[in-house]
């Protein structure tokens, strides 16, 4: 086991520093750059998102509201008070934990369906707001955001948030949301406190969300409300769902290959959107589960070893 | 007061509007409990097609919303042969993404065939100002067709729900779809219908639309599909009734927010209303308390 961890520690720093010469001696194109970036921002979006409707089982159409959040914060913080940029995308972050809190009190005590509409509502709402206040540009939004994600920010949060959801998902917490997902009334009866576990998931995802908020408007030079409209958060649930609800390595594999999927079809114009939306269909009829299910890909299911204690796959009944 | 009787009109147009689709969305919740998303996109297509019979085969208005009508049906029941069925054992969440998948599908397609300009919807029928109330308010053969229709069409909904065969089998299947399919009912083919029902409504509500903005886009189904969703929710989704009052009232809430408040805060404060309602009443205003049961 400590073995392998090293394993894959050293792989990932291999692959930091690989991309990051990559980059520096021009060796990938900027064309490339950009949807590297975009896919680090699609990851930590995809795994945040598979928190709360993955494992808690809370199905949440307001993402691109939180990333709203994060990334209008975070540049006021850089441009309009002068503030470092980590400093920036921390608050961005906690400003959206916080309205996730907000909005995740009322709402989290719907089910289903209408939750879905709810968080909907909500993620509307936020952009609407964003429309109507002139301080942070109203509808043509902010524009000249200084360029301050690098390869490094971007690599560091992705890793920082796979591995807190991970560890988060297979502790005490964790299973606790689990059991909610799985059965809200047995949990209940269990003894724990449902809300709070909803409630907990739903701002911790804002949290993260809220991160790739940042770092989205910190490289792309521009944010717009209509950046953030209800297609971003469709697009993160996408990738969810593509990749197995309740499977963190699904949402990084999603993600990067949705990504990919873009800006293969980006020649296409609005066919693209059609081509997109008939995979997503034909993806949900014929496997429902997602490419993982709620597995995960580990090295000892690549290599074909024996599965010990397998405590990472208790819920895998829904995948048969 | 001129203005409030103004505003009043034009947000029963609204709303008569709102309450068409909603109650689409209403009757296939109450059925197969999925929000079909894709429903204001077949008011879309509903209203293109109802342009198209106009402007190319020259019909008038009544026989070009027949024309809308059935192609509206035709691709409703595609969309539910083709998308929902297979998926009506599995997970609610996949049946609601394949929802905004197809959604998003007739969305894209519409752009990529009809083209990303508004098309301007013909004047098909005279455009009236009727004064009343000694020439202090005012009102047109457009609303005043709005009502009829609308008025109409909730008549022969009402009819076939309560009235008919299908209707009593559309009740059974939504009150206990399993001790219906045992007595005998055939599931498969009433939510067909339903869908069917549903989808002439939308593209009576799409036409009509058209003559409302007077003009058609083919992402004119989103937003209006929205806020009939929050319609529907407002008066009690599954409910008939509620839908057709949830309708009327959120149509007059909007214009009267954008007559006096402002148009920009109309959407906030639309949501903000679902989310209220939500929050303290989430079985809508007209809707039963229900437990849930281990």
């Amino acid at each position: 086991m400590k073995r392998e961890n090293l394993l894959i520690g050293i792989l990932l720093i291999v692959f930091y520093a690989a991309v990051f010469f990559a980059t520096e001696t021009g060796l990938i194109p900027p064309y490339y750059q950009v949807n590297l970036y975009l896919m680090g921002i699609n990851i930590i979006a995809a795994v945040s998102l598979n928190l709360i409707v993955g494992f808690t089982g809370q199905l949440a159409l307001g993402h691109a509201g939180f990333m709203a959040v994060g990334a209008y914060i975070s540049v006021i913080l850089t441009m309009k008070l002068g503030q470092p940029f980590l400093l920036a995308v921390l608050a961005g972050a906690a400003a959206a934990f916080l309205v996730g809190i907000l909005i995740g009190l009322p709402t989290l005590r719907l089910k289903g369906d209408y939750l879905a509409i709810a968080t909907l509502g909500f993620g509307e709402i936020i952009r609407r707001l964003l429309d109507n206040i002139d301080y942070v540009g109203g509808a043509a939004g902010i524009n000249g955001i200084p360029k301050l994600t690098n390869w490094t920010w971007l690599y560091i949060f992705t890793l920082l948030t796979i591995f807190i959801i991970k560890n988060f998902v297979n502790s005490t917490h964790g299973r606790a949301c689990i059991s909610v997902r799985d059965n809200e009334i047995a949990a209940e009866t269990m003894g724990i406190n449902t809300t709070y576990y909803k409630v907990l998931a739903f701002s911790i995802g804002a949290f993260f969300v809220g991160i790739a908020g940042a770092l989205y408007a910190h490289y792309f030079f521009l944010i717009q409300p209509a950046t953030f409209s209800f297609m971003k958060s469709f697009d993160a649930l996408v990738m969810v769902v593509f990749g197995g609800l309740g499977s963190i390595t699904g949402s990084v594999i999603a993600a990067v290959a949705v990504t990919f999927m873009n800006a293969a079809l980006i020649n296409f114009g609005t066919l693209r959107m059609v081509i997109y939306a008939l995979l997503l269909v034909i993806i949900m009829v014929f496997r429902p589960q997602g490419l993982m299910g709620t597995k995960e890909l580990t090295f000892k299911r690549l290599f074909g070893g024996k599965e010990r204690g397998g405590s990472a796959n208790v819920n895998d009944k829904t995948s048969d | 007061m001129e203005t409030l009787i103004a505003q009043l009109l034009n947000g029963l147009s609204l709303g008569s509007i709102y309450a068409l689709i909603a109650l689409g969305y209403t009757m296939v919740y109450g059925i197969i409990q999925l929000i079909n998303f894709a429903h204001g996109e077949i008011l879309m297509i509903g209203a293109y097609a109802g342009f198209f019979a106009i402007t190319k085969l020259e019909l008038g208005f009544f026989p070009a919303l027949i024309v809308a009508m059935v192609v509206s049906v035709v691709l409703g029941i595609i969309v539910e042969r083709v998308a929902y069925k297979p998926l009506r054992n599995s997970t609610r969440l996949s049946a609601l993404i394949t929802a905004i998948g197809v959604s998003l599908f007739l969305q894209n397609g519409g752009l990529q065939v009809f083209g990303t300009d508004y098309v301007t919807f013909p004047r098909a029928v005279d455009k009236v100002t009727y004064k009343f109330l000694g020439g202090n308010a005012t009102i047109t053969s457009h609303q005043i067709l709005i009502l009829i229709i609308t008025v109409i069409m909730m008549f022969i909904l009402q009819y076939i729900v309560h009235k008919t065969k299908t209707g009593k089998a559309m009740r059974a299947v939504s009150y206990d779809k399993d001790a219906a399919l045992l007595m005998g009912v055939n599931v498969d083919s009433v939510i067909t219908v339903t869908f069917a029902i549903g989808s002439a409504f939308a593209a009576v509500a799409g036409v009509l639309l058209g003559m409302y903005y007077q003009t058609i886009h083919p992402l004119m189904g989103s937003m209006p599909g929205l806020k009939a969703f929050i319609a529907a929710v407002l008066g009690g989704i599954g409910i008939i009734p509620g839908a057709m009052a949830g309708g009327f009232l959120l149509g007059i809430i909007e214009t009267l927010v954008s007559g006096y408040l402002s148009s920009a805060y109309r959407d906030v404060v639309v949501f903000g209303l679902l989310i209220v309602i939500l929050v303290v009443k989430p079985t809508g205003l007209l809707g039963k308390d229900t437990h849930e049961k281990v």
